[in-house]
């Protein structure tokens, strides 16, 4: 029981890490740039893709995940020069619905380059296989893998925007944007590195975690609505309630999926509890995020909206 | 400078209705006269075609009252259409088939689901209300998703429609579609007296100057939460009869798309008219239509589409007449 538990919660962990990379862009960008971006999602699943095409054209992993990086920086580049760009000033509405036909627009692009069979994308031969944990415990090398690569990139977020002057004007730019146009900076171009570098971190959660996930086309949309559960739990703009969020859903979530039916078993009979079990298990995330708001209307660490 | 805002939309007002309610009156009678042209060209899928359009125009409609009128954006409304055409499979599953009963119980658990995401939400405001909502419109997803006992994901097939009276009336496509214009008549007609009344007028003085509002003495939020509420229900009608025209529920009839497309449809024929809303979701449905009878991939020419109208349209089909008619955007 204890090793299962502790199992689940490596599992969570490198799931919340996961979203973590997906959320961190999208916090910024709505915190920066007060913009909602439903297209994010889109760019984790178009990331995975470019992955399985990269890897399998170059058949090394490394090489793949770097001409991943930047074919999904390059994209999200585009993206913001021929979209998002005069979507600014426009109220949330336009940039909901723009974005949604968006969704669309790549959802279908995608089917038509790849067609809507799943590929997958072979697991690093260096990063294969399990180690021991405690005991009899194994565990596969390629989640801590992962779970390093995203703490990292946390480590690395944290210094960029807190020891930087880049992360400077993007702290001043959340707090008061027109101030910062007035003080001479050139917000436009800071609105389009954040967008491209916020795109690049989802397209890296999308191509790590490509291997030990089928890449289809439905893979950008469950994981955009738990980014935006993150980032309301988190409060928009706050890299480091992006990163507790992230794994604060990551874990309940994946905690709530394998011990609810269990918890459920010793006060109903089996059938009935793994039943319910099931039906409520995806809810208890959302239930979560509720009783947050609940107590606290903008986020852990967010600024009052009111 | 005060007394010139509160009488100049009053002055506005008047031509502006009428033209709305003429419209909307134009399209009823044009949607009563869709059965007679079915006949005539022999086509019975036309019949089929309105009566999705009618039913989406309730629920474009009721999605139209919140984020028209009270500019609250809820991305979760295909949840209401979700309860609705469950509240029939369940039922009738259970041996009730009444219409009358499966509208209650689709109206009652919409009004609960409604004030308890609703009361939630609406403590935030901007972004964080539209994500919630899309949030909570997913928890009911996934909630559907997992129910196997009523088909899970694949969903499930009705075995017959709604009985009125016992009577087995709406087999008949022509009987349904008919009242399905008649519930989106009187829905209207309901809709528009509603914004028209005090209740209405402190909606849409809540989305003009919120502080205002609550200087001059109104509390915004029981307001806010009523017409959340009110929309919820009126939406979960369009999923009761939505189940009955495809005689099959699934929990993709609560996708995130589903709802997106609500919003589609509203923002397509311009907000905060209930007439545009209708309009929108003619417009949405028979360009879907027409699309996918084109290509295979119109979903790509559709996005397009909704980001063209967005770039260079914005207002929609409302907004278009009022700049032609040299009014402001």
């Amino acid at each position: 029981m204890t090793s299962l538990f502790l199992l689940q919660l490596l599992n969570g962990v490198q799931f919340g890490v996961l979203l973590f990379l997906i959320a961190a862009g999208l916090t910024l960008v709505f915190g920066i740039m007060d913009f909602v971006n439903l297209a994010h999602g889109v760019l984790y699943m178009v990331g995975a893709y470019l992955m399985a095409t990269f890897a399998m054209i170059t058949g090394s992993f490394a090489a793949g995940l770097a001409l991943a990086l930047a074919a999904t920086l390059v994209f999200g580049l585009v993206l913001e020069l021929l979209v998002f760009r005069k979507l600014y000033d426009r109220s949330h509405l336009d940039q909901v619905l723009a974005t949604f036909g968006l969704v669309m627009i790549v959802n279908e692009g995608v089917r038509i380059i790849w067609g809507t069979s799943p590929l997958t994308v072979p697991m690093p031969p260096l990063l294969a296989g399990s180690i021991p944990l405690v005991g009899p415990l194994q565990y596969p090398v390629y989640r801590l893998a992962i779970i390093a690569a995203g703490l990292v990139t946390a480590l690395g977020l944290w210094l960029v925007i807190n020891h930087t002057r880049v992360g400077m004007l993007l702290r001043a730019g959340a707090t008061n944007r027109s101030i910062v146009s007035a003080l001479g900076v050139n917000v436009s171009r800071l609105f389009t590195l954040v967008f491209a570098f916020g795109a690049m971190l989802a397209g890296f959660a999308g191509a790590i975690i490509s291997p030990i996930l089928s890449v289809d086309t439905g893979m950008g949309e469950s994981v955009l609505i738990l980014a935006f559960v993150v980032i309301v739990i988190g409060g928009i703009g706050s890299i480091r309630g992006a990163f507790l969020g992230a794994l604060l859903v990551g874990v309940v979530d994946t905690l709530g999926r394998s011990f609810g039916p269990i918890l459920l078993r010793t006060i109903m009979d089996p059938s009935a509890a793994s039943q319910t079990g099931r039906t409520l298990a995806p809810m208890v995330v959302y239930i979560l995020m509720a009783a947050i708001l609940f107590a606290r209307p903008a986020g852990l660490f967010g600024r009052n909206t009111s | 400078m005060s007394a010139n805002t509160a009488t100049a939309p009053a002055k506005a007002l008047p031509p502006r209705v009428a033209l709305r309610t003429w419209v909307a009156i134009a399209l009823f009678a044009g949607f009563a006269l869709v059965p007679v042209l079915a006949g005539l060209i022999d086509d019975p899928f036309l019949l089929v075609t309105a009566t999705r359009i009618v039913v989406f125009a309730i629920a474009a409609m009721a999605l139209d009252l919140i984020l028209g009128y009270g500019a609250m954006v809820s991305f979760g409304h295909a949840a209401y259409l979700g309860i609705g055409a469950y509240a029939v499979a369940i039922l009738s599953a259970y041996g009730i088939t009444d219409l009358g009963l499966h509208l209650l119980a689709a109206v009652m658990v919409s009004a609960v689901f409604a004030a308890i995401t609703g009361g939630i939400s609406l403590r935030t405001r901007g972004v964080y209300f539209i994500m919630i909502t899309l949030a909570f419109g997913q928890m009911a997803y996934f909630f559907f998703v997992s129910l196997s006992a009523f088909g899970g994901d694949d969903g499930m097939t009705l075995g017959r429609r709604s009985t009125v009276f016992g009577q087995p009336l709406l087999e008949d496509n022509l009987v349904l579609f008919y009242v399905a214009l008649g519930f989106l008549v009187a829905l209207y007609a309901f809709s528009a007296a509603l914004v028209r009344s005090r209740f209405g007028r402190v909606l849409t003085g809540t989305r003009e100057n919120r502080i205002r509002m609550q200087a001059i003495g109104f509390a915004p939020f029981p307001y806010q939460l009523t017409a959340f509420v009110i929309s919820g229900c009126m939406t979960s009608v369009a999923g009761v009869l939505l189940a009955n025209q495809s005689e099959f529920v699934s929990p993709a009839f609560m996708n995130w798309h589903r709802s997106g497309e609500l919003i589609v449809m509203v923002v397509l024929g311009g907000i905060g008219n209930l007439t545009g809303a209708i309009g929108g979701a003619m417009i949405a449905l028979l360009l879907e239509d027409w699309l996918s009878l084109l290509t295979r991939h119109w979903r790509l020419f559709f996005g397009l589409f909704l980001v063209l109208v967005v770039l260079y349209a914005p207002g929609g089909v409302t907004g278009l007449i009022r700049r032609i008619r040299g009014g402001p955007p």
